[in-house]
């Protein structure tokens, strides 16, 4: 196992710095001029060249790119070129709404997936198969943002049990947990859609084993055939594969944050590309990719972890 | 009754017996024609401003009320179809045709070239479509041509991986083999003979994924990354709409819900022709959505 680890930790390295190239590229073919961006379009043509040479934009492009990777490792985000503050900063204090809201959806959507895929498993083509499998359909194919749409719509709006927008204040955590239910609520019914197709079809794998046919006819009683022997390994790929749920959920998390005007990852990276604040704009997407290559690391490690099978290929 | 079918006819009638896939693709088929149809079937101009009745529901004429400027949300759901599917299919044919090349050429070639393209693939893949697509729009700038060009990126890897199985799977085929035996070029063996036989499977998948694409763009557009308006599109509707959402839900209500129903049906079928090739995966796993 140990051996496994350090080869797939070792290997993510290539994997971002293919992904710090891309982000490099995507940002330096940003339309418009960044130094223009900053200052605006009635600065003097000094200003401009002043303010190129400080951003480090005078220095041929294979230059800027080995700036740009050793800035990464040593850390440094540098400066928004907008709002001049470090960009370091504003991504560490928006980083646990994102993280939050995404772990709170992950948290629900087992939550609820798991007992709903199991009876639709057991009780094939019955009524509650045929319901859950429509609610995973709508689950699968409605845009987050038009849940967040028709969940605000219905309950901020129409009921007033929920704020419409933001993330409440810091420090206060009823009004903070009243800010994140919505949000939750659509990342998470989405999520549950997921889980449960996935806990069906897993299940529905198991329950066809020749074990599964072998405990039944040794007379062991069928709940305890569900639970114990079929429902232990179906679950594997379930929980496995949370790693992978976590990366879609952080993509829908953009949109949820940008109809809830909540802070968060997505949210600033909008804003950055709308003001062309390329510094922001590289730095989210770096944490992205941080993020993305860690989450696929650790469900690899776990998939490993609970399948040796796994760490052989 | 008794006859022999061929395959085709096999494969209609598993499928006419599938009631999800049917009501897909009927519903699709019904988006389609609708917007080829726009120019006759809407009521209205998508852009005229009715100035009297702006916001307004339950006027006459007006069967889905009007948005900001007065103009007719009924109508502008109809022309919006058009941008959408445009999209959504174009963008598939380019993901199809760059992707299919690329996972042609890896899985034709391997050594080198093979681990160059597919671990780029790997790494596309693992990346959220979304996030991809936000910063290669924003890169591109936001316009038709871009967006097709942005979301074909995005499907290309999709596409590759496909390619990449198949060619692995039928290079060593007596014909491929054949054909090399006898001095054909490697361009002509992979466009004329491996080509034509894994496009079919590619094709299915693709016209599923259309749904994906078009999921993309409505994301795009409800940021501000879409076809800029006036010209109407589903996600930049909704997008305006949720503006006024307490006073004119409709706009963002019925906007989305076309979105919905869109990917609807082609999730519908995608399942339906799941369930028709691997008949013991029912339900089974998709890539998932951003």
């Amino acid at each position: 196992m140990f051996n496994y680890a350090v080869r797939r930790i070792l290997q993510s390295i290539p994997i971002l710095f293919v992904v710090f190239t891309l982000v490099f590229i995507i940002v330096r073919v940003l339309p418009g001029d960044p130094a223009t961006a900053a200052l605006g379009d009635y600065a003097s043509k000094e200003a401009v060249e002043a303010m190129r040479k400080s951003m480090g934009l005078d220095v041929p492009l294979w230059k800027q790119y080995i700036n740009f990777l050793g800035d990464l490792l040593k850390g440094r985000l540098g400066m928004s070129i907008i709002t001049g503050y470090p960009v370091g900063v504003q991504i560490v204090k928006v980083l646990p709404y994102t993280l939050t809201l995404t772990f709170a959806a992950i948290v629900f959507g087992y939550a609820f997936g798991i007992p709903l895929g199991i009876p639709a498993a057991v009780r094939r083509n019955s009524f509650i198969d045929y319901f859950n499998r429509f609610f995973s359909l709508i689950g699968l194919s409605i845009p987050a943002f038009y849940l967040g749409i028709l969940l605000m719509y219905l309950f901020s709006i129409k009921l007033k049990m929920f704020p419409v927008v933001g993330a409440g204040d810091p420090g206060d955590l009823v009004s903070t947990l009243r800010h994140l239910f919505l949000p939750t609520l659509s990342l998470g019914l989405i999520m549950t859609a997921y889980v449960t197709r996935m806990t069906r079809s897993s299940l529905l794998n198991v329950l066809m084993e020749d074990y599964i046919r072998t405990a039944k006819s040794k007379g062991i009683p069928e709940k305890k055939v569900l639970f114990k022997h079929a429902l232990r390994n179906a679950l594997i790929p379930i929980v496995a594969l949370g790693g992978l749920y976590a990366v879609v959920l952080i993509g829908s998390s953009v949109m949820i944050e940008i109809v809830f005007s909540r802070p968060g990852l997505g949210s600033l990276m909008v804003g950055a590309i709308k003001q062309r604040d390329y510094t922001t704009l590289q730095s989210v997407m770096v944490v992205y990719a941080l993020i993305v290559v860690v989450l696929n690391l650790v469900t690899d490690l776990i998939y490993g972890l609970i399948d040796p099978r796994i760490q052989y290929k | 009754m008794l006859q022999r079918l061929t395959q085709k006819q096999r494969i209609w009638l598993t499928f006419k017996r599938n009631k999800t896939a049917v009501v897909g693709l009927v519903i699709g088929l019904l988006i389609v024609l609708m917007a080829i149809l726009a120019p006759w079937i809407s009521p209205m101009d998508p852009l005229d401003q009715d100035a009297i009745n702006r916001l307004s529901w339950g006027v006459e004429g007006h069967l889905l009320g009007t948005d900001d400027f007065g103009r007719d949300v009924l109508s502008r759901i109809i022309w919006g179809s058009r941008v959408s599917l445009m999209i959504g299919g174009a963008s598939v044919l380019l993901g199809l045709l760059a992707g299919t090349t690329l996972g042609m050429v890896a899985g034709y070639f391997r050594g080198k070239i093979e681990t160059a393209i597919m671990r780029s693939v790997d790494v596309m893949m693992s990346f959220p479509d979304l996030i991809l697509a936000i910063a290669v729009t924003a890169a591109l700038g936001a316009n038709l041509g871009n967006l097709i060009i942005t979301i074909g990126i995005v499907m290309t890897p999709r596409f590759a991986r496909m390619a990449y199985g198949s060619v692995i799977s039928i290079k060593e085929s007596d014909y491929v083999l054949a054909a090399g035996a006898i001095g054909a070029r490697t361009p002509r063996i992979l466009f004329r003979h491996v080509f034509p036989n894994i496009f079919g499977e590619l094709l299915v998948a693709g016209t599923l994924w259309v749904g994906e694409a078009i999921r993309l763009e409505a994301n795009l557009a409800f940021i501000g990354l879409g076809v800029q308006p006036p010209t109407p599109t589903w996600g930049n509707m909704t997008r305006e709409g949720i503006d006024v959402l307490i006073n004119a839900p409709w706009i963002s209500i019925f906007a989305g819900l076309s979105i919905l129903i869109t990917i609807l049906s082609f999730n519908m079928l995608g399942d339906g022709i799941r369930d028709i090739t691997d008949p013991k995966l029912r339900g089974g796993e998709g890539k998932e959505q951003a």
